[in-house]
């Protein structure tokens, strides 16, 4: 017993004496606050600039005026424009745009909706084929086809360039630790660099048009579908790979045969996360006139006809789902399909795509059943109730939250002199990390000063570390909840997925009403689309606790609240960090989103870049501090999480 | 064995089912489309607010339907639109709030860019109150009298001044200089999109609460809701010049039409309407009400007040 004890004595006593000194840090810090509050702020007001600022104005309208004459803009961006532009044209004309001198696109409803099922039915099985019949048929009821079609086009096209480039380089990065390492950051950027940046030079080097849409789309979409590559390659166990090379396999062999047909599974699921990237940018993308959905629900938001928009945001989340559920059954063992049914299903598949290309009633969804109309009076409907009788609650609710816990958290971090928190920030991440984490934190702070952003910066932090509290709550509640029950799984998961991909803006008209417009109604918004993946996560890691272990401990008699608390959750730590990891990514990627409700600071500097031209450098520079705030936090979470899981 | 043949036959059945359905309906091509004339493609720019898509919807309208030009109508922000003019594919802006900044830049430096003149419209911006409280409080539509009830306009957001609420970043604002220059007890807060203005509003007149935001007219919540615009000391030419002493109110806009310069210089059907077209704040409010009230898609709107103003929409159509 004894020998057993004495070194888990050791790690206890040290970790007395981390939190001792972590207190002492605060204490400092809040002593020190006292004493230096409102001094070296580095504040710097909506409308004013700095010189770097003013620098990326000059850089970004020398680019503009030279566009003309520009050899690089001549032979390198007009070709690539072409090339996607042919490409998404192509599809949008077989299946969404009339084409070929026909009214009509080339295959009508009738035949998409064959082809969905059929290629349901060939890769996930009969299940997920009616899921997906039934959802496309959905889409058309909602009189929604033409519009659902282009942003299916769109999506497709944003998709398959991403594999085409995602794939050889995911394979690369997990090859080579070199290529991980170079890549690695660049996806962190792509990744949490906000959209609004890069929006307007996107026009500027690619033109207003199919081709910008798509690669707005990819950018955001490319980097799961190589993340996830490269992670599939590395967890191929390193004595297969050994037989194989010990066997006399070349190289290439041993990719082709070995490594990926193993990796196989987790790919298509970096292609599933790719797609729902993917159709999280549709609203996006469609403030650079990307046809679809994302128009509906922008120009529905112009009016605040929240029914409107939220048919079409409905639209969005069936096909979400419809594509969800097809690719992640296409990555699960299941029984093959007896060749008759296959055959059978392409000659069905056949007739119906002739008989829409041929027959006006296959071709044009034209439906008496409309079911868009009450899904539109539906949702005005719950929308004005809500709006009409919970804010007594509510505005309470967002004052209590806001004088608790936003405006000290910020006055902490942005009333205090730059130098103080910069200094706190960095030892705490001595004390997580070590010398690396800090020399990250310390190069991190320092690009943050020179954003010339630095109070925004603080402000934003400050409600981005609320905004995670909330996600890790929910998220440990919700998740032990389903993670203990498949039936809560079941029922709950679709909502969650729907949270996922219904645009923002779509809740965020209602919220206004509930919470004003404030940072709270930020934080709310983040807090929506950030939980269901920290819930997803903490769910799956407890679930994935033996049961072996849970019955032992049910059996000793512990109460639920005991196993919980003393078996799953200590269990499920990985999980646990894994999914304040990710909650916060995701919280920051709604920075700009929140900044439309209230928010202020870096999200809406990014915004006013977006819509102003003198404000254009500030906004980039807002977009570079949200970046740095992501790698910082995002470093020091891991680090955080290496130490308490080993 | 049984089992694989039934199905069998169901899915035999249901193709034949299928292919009978299919012989009774019409044929793809059985109707023909309408010609175009030799106006040929207009690229028109919508951005993002209602009395733009009025303007552009009447525009798009006639040129369709009496020019017989192939218009496409491109969605975008007005950065966005005005870079367009410059790649050559945005031909016409049809309601320009100021933007000197985008003036300056595109027709005076790019060149890229010309004005085709004023559309009629009158745009104002300033700070606004919901009805209730200019009738309840009419000495607030004073600014000397804000700081006396500033109190009453305190929220989380604020602290302890009285909030004024900005909205889309899209718009000029001086309100942070403004508040400093006319020393108020407030703080400016960025609702940061029209979207959280309108609820704002909306929600002020129903419940009686206080708001005062930046705002600006012609609108169509102005339909719904009387928002008073607020007296800041008087614009006069000049007093706008240095930006951090700004201490009076916003100009008046003449809301104006740019178009690219290839556009006009070609001078076709197109580029000529744009240029005659001209109506006013009623006109554009009434098609907005169309569109944002009555939901009716900006075409059938723009039809709507078309018929009813065939001598208006006469004068704007190029002299043959």
């Amino acid at each position: 017993m004894v020998a057993v004890a004495a070194p888990r004595q050791l790690p206890r006593l040290f970790q007395h004496r981390k939190s001792l000194i972590f207190a002492g840090i605060v204490l400092a810090w809040l002593a020190l606050w006292l004493v230096f509050r409102n001094v070296g702020t580095l504040a710097l007001g909506a409308a004013d600039l700095t010189p770097l600022h003013r620098w990326i104005n000059d850089v970004n309208d020398a680019v503009g005026a030279s566009r003309n004459s520009n050899p690089v803009f001549l032979y390198f961006f007009n070709e690539i424009r072409l090339v996607i532009d042919e490409f998404v044209t192509f599809i949008q004309a077989l299946i969404a745009q009339p084409s070929f001198g026909r009214p009509v696109p080339v295959i009508g409803w009738l035949g998409v909706v064959a082809i969905a099922g059929f290629v349901s039915l060939a890769v996930a099985g009969w299940r997920v084929a009616l899921l997906a019949v039934a959802g496309f048929v959905f889409l058309g009821l909602q009189g929604l086809w033409q519009e659902s079609m282009d942003t299916l086009s769109l999506t497709l096209a944003a998709v398959v360039i991403s594999l085409l480039a995602g794939i050889p380089l995911g394979i690369w990065a997990g090859l080579s630790d070199r290529a991980n390492r170079v890549l690695t950051p660049v996806l962190d950027f792509m990744q949490t660099m906000p959209t609004f940046v890069y929006l307007a030079p996107l026009t500027l080097f690619f033109l207003i048009g199919p081709a910008s849409a798509t690669i707005a789309t990819l950018i955001y979409a490319a980097p799961p579908a190589i993340r996830i590559t490269a992670h599939a390659i590395r967890s191929v166990p390193r004595n297969t790979v050994e037989a194989s090379e010990s066997l006399g396999a070349t190289w290439k062999q041993t990719l082709v045969k070995v490594l990926l047909p193993s990796a196989r599974k987790t790919i298509v699921l970096g292609v599933n996360q790719t797609i729902m990237a993917a159709l999280a940018m549709v609203t996006i993308a469609a403030l650079i006139d990307a046809p679809g959905l994302g128009k509906t629900v922008v120009k529905a938001l112009q009016t605040l006809d929240v029914g409107t928009a939220f048919n079409a945001g409905l639209a969005i989340v069936v096909l979400a789902i419809v594509l969800d559920r097809v690719t992640t059954a296409a990555a699960s063992e299941r029984r093959r399909l007896p060749r008759w049914a296959l055959f059978g299903g392409l000659g069905v598949t056949g007739v119906c795509v002739y008989l829409s290309y041929t027959y006006l009633w296959a071709a044009e969804f034209q439906s008496d059943v409309e079911i868009g109309s009450a899904i539109r009076r539906g949702a005005t409907a719950v929308t004005e109730w809500a709006q009409d009788s919970l804010p007594v609650i509510t505005d309470g609710f967002k004052d209590f939250v806001t004088l608790a816990l936003i405006n000290p958290l910020q006055a902490l971090l942005a009333e205090s002199p730059w130098f103080l928190v910069a200094l706190v920030i960095v030892a705490l991440s001595f004390m997580v990390g070590g010398v690396r984490s800090a020399i990250v934190s310390a190069v991190c702070v320092g690009l943050l000063i020179a954003t010339g952003l630095w109070q925004d910066s603080m402000i934003t932090l400050a409600s981005t570390l609320v905004a995670t509290i909330m996600v890790m709550v929910l998220g440990v509640v919700v998740g032990v909840w389903m993670g203990r029950s498949r039936r809560a799984d079941r029922l709950i998961r679709p909502v969650l997925d729907a949270a996922q991909v219904m645009p923002a803006f779509v809740y965020l008209v209602p919220f206004l009403a509930l919470f004003s417009a404030s940072r709270f109604t930020a934080i709310i918004a983040a807090v929506v689309f950030a939980a269901p993946v920290a819930i997803k996560i903490i769910a799956d890691g407890v679930r994935a606790v033996s049961p072996a272990t849970v019955e032992a401990s049910t059996a000793l008699g512990s109460s639920s609240w005991q196993t919980i608390v003393k078996v799953q959750l200590p269990m499920a730590r990985g999980a646990l960090t894994l999914a304040a990891n990710q909650g916060l990514i995701y919280v920051l990627s709604m920075v700009v989103v929140g900044g439309l409700v209230g928010a202020g600071a870096l999200g809406y500097d990014v915004v006013a870049g977006f819509s102003q031209g003198q404000l254009y450098g500030k906004g980039l520079a807002a977009g570079v501090a949200i970046v740095v705030l992501g790698v910082m936090l995002d470093r020091l979470t891991q680090a955080a999480a290496k130490r308490w899981t080993n | 064995m049984a089992r694989h043949s039934v199905l069998g036959t169901v899915s035999a059945g249901l193709v034949a089912l299928v292919v009978l359905a299919g012989c009774g309906g019409a044929k793809v091509g059985d109707t023909s489309s309408g010609a175009t004339g030799d106006c040929g493609t207009f690229n028109l720019a919508i951005n993002p607010w209602v009395g733009y898509e009025a303007n552009a919807a009447v525009l798009a309208y006639v040129a369709e339907k009496e020019l017989k030009c192939k218009v496409t109508k491109k969605e975008l922000k007005e950065e966005v639109a005005w870079q367009g003019f410059g790649t050559g594919e945005v031909d016409a802006v049809v309601e320009n709030w100021g933007h000197d900044d985008l003036r300056k830049k595109y027709i005076d430096e790019q060149k890229t860019a010309v004005s085709a003149g004023s559309t009629g419209v009158k745009g104002q911006i300033g700070w606004y109150v919901p009805p209730w409280l200019a009738k309840e409080h009419p000495d607030i539509l004073d600014w000397n009298n804000l700081n006396k009830y500033a109190d009453k306009f305190k929220t989380s957001e604020s602290g302890d001044k009285g909030q004024l609420l900005d909205g889309d970043p899209s718009f000029v604002t001086n309100d942070e200089a403004l508040v400093k220059n006319l020393n108020l007890n407030y703080k400016v807060v960025y609702g940061g999109s029209e979207t959280a203005l309108i609820q704002a509003f909306r929600q002020a007149e129903k419940d009686k609460k206080w708001v005062l935001g930046y705002f600006y007219s012609p609108q169509w919540l102005l339909n719904e809701v009387k928002l008073e615009k607020v007296k800041l000391p008087a614009y006069t030419p000049g007093c706008d010049a240095d930006a951090e002493k700004i201490a009076c109110d916003y100009p008046d806009y003449d809301l104006d039409k740019i178009v690219s310069k290839k556009f006009a210089d070609a001078g076709g059907p197109a580029a000529q309407l744009v240029k005659n077209f001209k109506w006013t704040n009623e006109d554009q409010n009434t098609v907005a009400k169309y569109i944002a009230e009555d939901k009716m898609k900006p075409e059938d709107a723009a039809k709507k007040w078309v018929e009813a103003n065939a001598d208006k929409v006469k004068a704007w159509l190029p002299k043959a």
